[in-house]
């Protein structure tokens, strides 16, 4: 055995020097990285997989998994150009390191932005041709034949003469193979690549063993719970624990930054112990916060020019030009990414230099040096394990670190192996919310109906600002992330004006699945289908003519219509709507049909998505990504509002922050188009469509446009009453 | 001191006897195939099989578990339709509510073998999933309920 181990690192050393001058790189990891002494196997050619004697691959992810299925995806990048077996692969999350940075989005390890598909698609399928022609080479040279005559399938080289090898008896021999020096990944023809395969990751999560950042286990672990701030940014002004530390199996209560910690032998006894503390809170400036009066705010603000995100045309003549306008408001709430499993984060820490951290984390870099400036450390000494995610929706992906940072300052003071958890109600009073928004738009018409003028003001904090991302995606004061998905409209209108406002207030702010385009596809598809109607025009034909430059917009719209059966007759009382909306590379269109009730009740029976993504890995998980987004989208629709009553969130657990149930489920029809673009992301395009397509839907069955969200009964009833008047 | 099985083994477990069975199960146990979601009853991931019936463990004292047979995901076996459904109609997706769906989907069959949609709602209403797996979560007990009713249940 120690043989193999020592040949394998000897191995390593030499495919590093043979790649030093960065051939490939992004490829390999550093001498003396976790992965690269664990790769204790005969043949670990790269960062992303390794093979063990007895054939089994094991691919190194580094992309975390929160359901998205990248667990699934990325693997079958490698294996398609490796030609493994697949039915014996195995999946590890990836240390941290710089191999594992984002292939486009700087020196960070980072899972998000729907980026996972299309940014690693080269480099994965490089990793697996690298290791295939390894084993090629070594099989040919045992055989003493030429490397050409030879062929890799299914976890096996044959030379075509009826001799075979496989890779767990080739491993040994690859790994002094010279590294070759390009290799030419698959244009097509793909054998894994587009066919239906299930998750590698279900069985442990059907079984109940997959960890969870919750669930690590150590000796000697302790829990904590964090008494936070009642109004965000408050902080303590004094405490006592007395009561607190004669509830059994209490052992220490510390002042942190962000408030004060109670450490016990479980979570039980940890909240127990939160629930006899008193802490004294000097609530700061945000505690008049009232959602009204926000929004009061918001709306007196989008009646002033904000600064300019988009003009095209002559947006000022346009308006004086134009024969009619339409102007209208809309409103979206400050939304909770609800993961189902709440946050927390487990700290080893017991003085001296190192720190191990168990978590689920989208954003391992950023969260690792985070506890290295905490405790003093530098950022190797810090080592990041990625667990699995109970769902991430951005949440998980904090540039400012906040759960993972307390957890580390409630180690550091413990010194002794913790895990801080947030309760429910703790992680939805936490903030890092979907910013609350408000926008004015205006169209101009000509005489003949013609779309003519495009004006659009909108108001909602920047997620950005006072990040490390400042600087790349703030531009001349505009987050890219405040207007994306509205200031790039894809309407052909002569004159178009995007203008916004970034009002600085004390609620934290984060990305939420789909980020800006959680809110813009709602306002741009809701008045689109307000103009379509202020004119007479079938919504479907006028985004279709507006769109007729724009060939996947327009072929995913057409496919959702036609599967939908858009034009054919509906129950009574039905209604349909659709939207179509890009995002992330990719081109997403949705129909939903919808009924009420009298009372104002809503059921959503149906909702029917295309999707252009580009070239495909696994339509198995796009067609999940697809009903998972649409779920998403339509809890927002339905349910979701965080709302401020002296600056203290009204919300705090599932009864007051409702997400969508089995018993609402709709039926959802997924389709892909056949496209041979590059990949486009899958996790978060399904979402913005969804409300403005549920939305247009009810104003088709009642005649009641609802310009804010969440739709509820009481307002849809309202209106109908009203419009019956 | 309070006895209980805890599939198919007796546990004694010295725990304050408020404290919710989620808990001693999770942490106490160390079975964390059981997860924490809600602490209110109002999301299911806690679910478990107290006595056949699917119940949320974070709602019961363990006092009130004292001579109970309770069965976690960690004792429903592999070979069981629904897990074998979960798996052929690849339902999960982060997982962390999926225990407790599969604990309430056992419990639903044994009840219904044959359950209706209208059924499968009210049964399953109380598992919240955020990832939104519904429908196949649907489509799996269904799938299970055919495989359950060739001989397939135990």
């Amino acid at each position: 055995m120690s043989e193999i181990v020592n040949l394998s690192r000897r191995a390593f050393l030499k495919t590093s020097a043979l790649v030093g001058g960065g051939l490939l790189l992004g490829f390999y990891l550093p001498f003396g990285e976790p992965a690269a002494e664990a790769a204790r196997a005969p043949f670990a050619p790269n960062a992303f997989l390794r093979i063990g004697p007895d054939g089994r691959v094991t691919f190194i992810i580094h992309k975390a998994e929160m359901g998205q299925g990248v667990y699934t995806s990325l693997p079958m990048l490698i294996a398609e150009e490796l030609e493994c077996d697949w039915r014996h692969v195995s999946v590890e999350p990836s240390p941290v390191a710089p191999v594992y940075n984002h292939t486009a989005f700087g020196a960070i390890m980072v899972t998000g932005g729907s980026s996972s598909v299309w940014s690693e698609w080269d480099r994965l399928s490089k990793a697996g041709a690298v290791a295939r022609t390894m084993l090629v080479a070594a099989a040919a040279k045992k055989w003493g034949v030429d490397p050409a005559g030879c062929r890799a399938e299914n976890g096996r080289v044959s030379d075509g003469k009826g001799r075979s090898l496989t890779y767990g008896e080739l491993a040994p021999l690859a790994a002094k193979m010279q590294v070759p020096k390009d290799v030419k990944p698959k244009e097509g023809n793909y054998r894994l690549l587009g066919t239906p395969q299930l998750r590698l990751d279900s069985p442990a999560k059907v079984n109940g063993t997959a960890e969870f950042g919750l669930d690590v286990r150590m000796p000697g672990l302790l829990t904590a719970v964090v008494a936070r701030p009642p109004v965000f940014g408050a902080t303590v002004k004094s405490f006592d624990a007395v009561k607190t530390l004669k509830v059994p199996n209490v052992k220490k209560v510390v002042q942190v930054p962000s408030g004060v910690a109670v450490v016990a032998t479980g979570l039980w006894s940890a909240k127990k112990g939160r629930d006899a503390l008193t802490v004294t809170w000097d609530e700061g400036k945000w505690a008049h916060l009232d959602t009204p009066e926000m929004l009061k705010e918001y709306a007196q603000m989008a009646g002033t020019p904000g600064l300019i995100a988009r003009k095209d045309g002559n947006p000022e003549q346009a308006r004086s030009a134009a024969a009619k306008t339409i102007t209208a408001d809309y409103h979206l709430p400050y939304l909770a990414h609800a993961t189902m499993e709440p946050l927390n984060c487990t700290v080893d820490y017991r003085g001296g230099e190192s720190c191990i951290i168990r978590v689920g984390s989208q954003m391992q870099t950023g969260d690792r040096n985070a506890a290295a400036r905490i405790l003093g450390l530098k950022p190797e000494q810090v080592k990041l394990h990625t667990t699995f995610l109970g769902g991430g929706f951005g949440r998980r992906a904090n540039p400012r670190s906040d759960f993972v940072a307390e957890a580390v300052e409630v180690a550091k003071r413990v010194r002794k192996p913790v895990k801080v958890v947030w309760t429910r109600e703790d992680d939805m009073r936490g903030g890092y919310y979907r910013p609350m928004w408000y926008d004015r738009l205006t169209a101009g018409l000509d005489d003949k109906g013609n779309l003519t003028g495009w004006w659009h003001t909108i108001v909602g904090q920047s997620i950005i600002a006072g990040t490390p991302f400042e600087g790349a995606m703030v531009k001349n004061g505009i987050d890219h992330t405040s207007v994306e998905g509205g200031a790039d409209i894809p309407y052909a209108i002569p004159n178009i004006m995007v203008d916004l406002h970034s009002p600085q207030l004390g609620v934290p702010v984060l990305w939420w699945r789909s980020v800006g385009h959680s809110h813009t596809a709602f306002v741009v598809e809701s008045f689109l289908d307000e103009a379509a109607h202020a004119t007479g025009k079938d919504p479907f034909e006028l985004r279709r003519a507006l769109l007729a430059d724009k060939p996947r917009h327009k072929g995913v719209l057409e496919l959702a219509a036609e599967k939908a059966g858009w034009g054919k007759p509906l129950p009574a009382g039905h209604g349909r709507g659709i939207a179509v909306h890009d995002s992330f590379g990719s081109f997403v269109a949705q129909v939903a049909e919808v009924s009420t009730t009298p009372a104002g009740e809503i059921k959503v029976h149906r909702v029917v998505c295309a999707i252009d993504c580009g070239r495909i890995v696994n339509p198995l998980t796009i067609a999940a990504q697809m009903e998972s987004a649409i779920v998403f989208g339509l809890s927002a629709a339905l349910h979701g509002s965080i709302t401020l009553k002296n600056g203290r969130v009204e919300q705090g657990n599932y009864d007051t922050y409702p997400v969508l149930r089995m018993n609402e489920m709709p039926t959802i029809e997924v389709h892909i188009a056949p496209s041979t673009e590059k990949p486009g992301g899958v996790g978060e395009p399904g979402v913005p469509p969804t409300a403005p397509a549920v939305t247009n839907a009810l104003f088709a069955a009642t005649g009641v446009r609802l310009r804010s969200l969440p739709i509820t009964k009481d307002a849809l009833r309202d209106e109908m009453i009203r419009m019956k008047g | 001191m309070i006895t209980f099985t805890v599939n198919g083994t007796r546990r004694t477990v010295e725990v304050p006897a408020d404290t919710p069975l989620l808990w001693v199960i999770r942490d106490a146990l160390g079975l964390t195939g059981t997860k924490y979601g809600c602490g209110e009853g109002v999301c299911g991931a806690c679910t478990v099989l107290i006595d056949g019936k699917a119940v949320q463990s974070c709602q019961v004292k363990v006092s009130e578990a004292q001579g109970k047979k309770i069965v976690t995901i960690e004792g429903i076996p592999a070979t069981h339709p629904v897990k074998q459904a979960w798996l052929a109609d690849d339902v999960p997706q982060c997982g962390w509510c999926q225990p407790g769906q599969i604990v309430s989907a056992v419990a639903l069959l044994n009840e219904k073998p044959r359950p209706s949609d209208a059924d499968i709602d009210d049964a399953m209403a109380v598992n919240i999933c955020r990832c939104g797996t519904y429908q196949r979560i649907r489509r799996a007990i269904h799938t299970a309920a055919e495989t359950a009713g060739k001989g397939g249940m135990k």
